[in-house]
């Protein structure tokens, strides 16, 4: 079979307070579903790597063909346990090393 | 060559100095280099200054940008020839189909913009389009409805700005994507901006470039025009003789 190829995105949350992480997960399946329906969402593989709450940085992976769908729905999530939020994207990477390498180099 | 960004739609009022300064710092950060903030018609020269002033702060380059509401022909007309000379950019928001046919064939207009939730008053149709490709008007998008919508309205934007791209993309017209908001927490990265473009169909280099190329290219041209010694394009006076 073959290796379902994934992509780790480095986030810069932005918000006041930061809820626990399956507030901030639930919130962008909820965003993707709402923009590409149940089928595309369960096309991203989404999963969360890491989440920093004193940091305000989380690491979500999703699969290849479905980042720039995850980017999308990452811009659009406004409101974050009823709470305005901002989601940047820092860095994409293939993997967590090169991640974190690329943004500590530039 | 490297992409500069540009967000020509910061919605802030100019006079509330503090607010401004915040959008204008988080633009900065964000990673746009070129930024307007629409002025009323009535707004004096000194006014577009300290903004351009505090934009430099920032390392901003800043736009100057009126926007109108004429509710009909001539008196877009009139504010046209009152306000071309004073300000970089002139958007139209149009609220009526008389107004925007003028606009679109106005070759004094850069940005025809429409109501964001009325769909009914959003006119650009193939009519629409075929002047502004005679023209030099390009269509703008805020992104602020999308973000802040949802549900059936949001459906309903989403689906407008997708046959509205793809008239665009028929008659080669660009296009401009800015934010159109005024809180900082609503500004996104430019290459955020570009991927909720797609979601209206605007892909890859055409949804970067409306937020890149096509706005600088815009505020380029407007700024040899009122450059002195423009004459019309591609003629300019290098140097004036002396007369005998």
């Amino acid at each position: 079979m073959k290796r379902v190829k994934r992509r780790y995105l480095w986030l810069q949350l932005e918000a006041a307070n930061l809820p626990e992480q399956r507030v901030f997960l639930d919130a962008v399946w909820r965003s993707v579903s709402q923009l590409y329906g149940e089928f595309g969402a369960s096309q991203t593989s989404l999963a969360l790597i890491n989440y920093d709450v004193e940091g305000r940085s989380a690491v979500l992976r999703t699969s290849l063909v479905t980042v720039d769908l995850v980017r999308t729905a990452l811009a659009a999530l406004t409101r974050l346990d009823g709470k305005p939020v901002a989601v940047h994207v820092l860095a994409v990477s293939g993997t967590i090393k090169a991640l974190f390498e690329g943004q500590v180099g530039s | 060559m490297k992409r500069t960004f540009a967000d020509l739609h910061l919605r802030t009022n100019p006079k509330d100095a503090q607010a401004t300064t915040q959008l204008l710092s988080k633009a900065a950060n964000l990673g746009y280099t070129q930024v307007s903030v629409p002025f009323a018609p009535e707004a004096r020269n000194e006014e577009t200054q300290t903004l351009r002033n505090t934009c430099k702060e920032f390392g901003l380059d800043f736009v100057s940008r009126v926007d109108l509401h004429p509710r009909h022909q001539d008196e877009l007309l009139t504010q046209l020839r009152k306000l071309r000379r004073r300000f970089e950019i002139i958007c139209v928001l149009c609220e009526s189909k008389e107004v925007a046919r003028q606009a679109a064939k106005d070759h004094r207009v850069d940005l025809i913009n429409f109501p964001q939730l009325d769909y009914r008053g959003r006119f650009f149709d193939r009519a629409e389009a075929e002047l502004c490709s005679a023209g030099a008007a390009v269509l703008e998008v805020d992104v602020k409805p999308l973000l802040l919508l949802e549900g059936a309205a949001r459906i309903r934007m989403l689906a407008s700005l997708r046959q509205e791209a793809a008239i665009a993309r028929e008659f080669h017209l660009p296009m401009v994507v800015s934010s159109g908001v005024s809180e900082p927490m609503l500004l996104r990265k430019p290459r955020e901006m570009a991927a909720l473009s797609s979601l209206f169909s605007l892909q890859g280099d055409a949804a970067l470039d409306a937020v890149s190329q096509n706005p600088g290219a815009i505020v380029a041209r407007n700024r040899m025009k009122l450059a002195c010694g423009f004459v019309a394009p591609g003629i300019r006076v290098v140097k004036e003789g002396k007369t005998p």
